[in-house]
């Protein structure tokens, strides 16, 4: 079963390198989107290491969704998701190892880069590693509540859009602990922190089981 | 070919439903080891439907369904133990013939033939490390018909497995749909075009 598992994961990664496009897409988004924020702010560079966090944030999260929307749709539609169904595997340790995979593609290089991007909203060093650490956690949530949102879409040809109404109110908490934990100062560091990572502990555990439920719909 | 063991398929008074709809009812079929079925009947009638119905993807109105193996006493369920081939081909365009075939086996699990043995049984070894994308239509086919070789299942589910195929792979399907049989192998297809195999067992849908 770790054969089949590590045959899904690879497949997703050695996927997403030939096409291109995810994981790429996501950063330069990333990227555009914290660039954009000081000339929108202005010349306060107090108030940009103030919300700094908030904003690396919110770019990670916008950048998660982006590429969601294909996780399982591009299976759907070429019939590969009903070889899957075929699997001895269970569908949920699929979708488990297809978000990992997907996660690693769009997410990890996100968390990479976090620090670099924080600099340019002159986060000092210690908030930079905050950032990057409540990233490594939240962004696996994303992920994978974003998962459940693109198994219900999965048959709809423009579901970006669905998606989004679904997942963004499920990220919310993961957005408030995040920050919070992120913004040292207010509130010490590690109580949110702790919340934040059973947030993506149980999105990890809970979300396959729905997003495969809805993907044995979808296979109708 | 060595796994199949009897097997013996039955399904009895199956029914689906679509919403409100019922698709078609009262499909009896008793398949034993080494026997082919083709279900026929016009377009829309249900065919795909009665296949997908059979592989798992869609819940049964009613009805029963079962598939024995006399000697293999586990009873792993259904979804794992046939191949479904169906209009969509479940391959990658970006990856290689080799590559999809190599995943089509780790999925499925169970290998029996190589991906260069699989794809030699269907003259397209040439191909093997070539992207799908570039394959014409038939030559896909023959990729995705590849996989039934690739990992041993005893029950083959074939949605209009001629569809692209030219005489030459009509034929080459045919031998191995016959060695798929002589060795103790079930196989139900849903198709226009007969493969012309002695004792071909005939459902017709849709006979109103």
């Amino acid at each position: 079963m770790i054969r089949i598992l590590l045959v899904v994961f690879l497949r997703d990664v050695m996927l997403a390198r030939r096409i291109g496009g995810g994981g790429v897409l996501g950063l330069v988004f990333f990227l555009s989107l914290v660039t954009v924020v000081p000339f929108a702010i202005g010349p306060d560079l107090r108030l940009l290491s103030r919300i700094g966090p908030a904003i690396l944030w919110i770019a990670a999260l916008l950048a998660s969704l982006l590429g969601l929307d294909r996780l399982f749709q591009a299976d759907h539609e070429d019939g590969s998701l009903d070889q899957m169904l075929l699997s001895p595997t269970p569908l949920e340790l699929i979708v488990l190892v297809k978000c990992m995979a997907h996660w690693f593609v769009t997410g990890l290089p996100l968390v990479l880069l976090s620090p670099l991007f924080g600099l340019m909203l002159d986060l000092d060093g210690s908030a930079l590693w905050a950032v990057a650490a409540t990233l490594l956690v939240g962004t696996p949530a994303f992920t994978f509540l974003g998962a459940i949102g693109a198994a219900l879409t999965v048959t709809l040809r423009r579901g970006g859009l669905l998606l989004s109404i679904l997942v963004v109110p499920l990220a919310v908490p993961v957005l408030i602990f995040g920050v919070s934990a992120a913004q040292s100062g207010t509130v010490p560091f590690l109580t949110p922190f702790l919340v934040l990572c059973a947030l993506g502990l149980a999105s990890v555990a809970l979300a396959p089981i729905a997003a495969a439920a809805a993907l044995r719909g979808a296979a109708e | 070919m060595d796994i199949t063991q009897r097997c013996h398929l039955l399904i009895e008074d199956l029914s689906v439903a679509r919403g409100e709809r019922v698709v078609f009812g009262g499909v009896y079929l008793q398949l034993g080891s080494g026997e082919l079925a083709e279900v026929t009947g016009p377009n829309g009638v249900g065919k795909s439907t009665l296949l997908r119905a059979i592989a798992g993807f869609l819940p049964f109105g009613s009805g029963r369904m079962s598939l024995v193996e006399s000697e293999a006493m586990d009873s792993a369920p259904l979804a794992e133990r046939l191949h479904y081939v169906g209009h969509l081909d479940g391959l990658k365009s970006a990856l290689t013939a080799r590559e999809n075939l190599e995943i089509g086996l780790g999925i499925l699990g169970r290998g029996r033939l190589t991906p260069l043995e699989a794809l030699d049984r269907l003259e397209l070894a040439h191909v093997l490390d070539l992207p799908v994308g570039y394959l014409s239509a038939g030559q896909r086919r023959r990729v995705a018909l590849a996989r039934l070789l690739i990992a041993d299942r005893p029950l083959w589910l074939l949605d209009e497995p001629l569809t692209a195929l030219d005489r030459h792979a009509r034929a080459l399907l045919k031998t191995i749909v016959a060695g798929h049989l002589g060795s103790g192998g079930l196989m139900l297809a849903a198709t226009h075009e007969p493969l012309g195999l002695q004792g071909t067992i005939q459902v017709r849908l849709g006979a109103r």
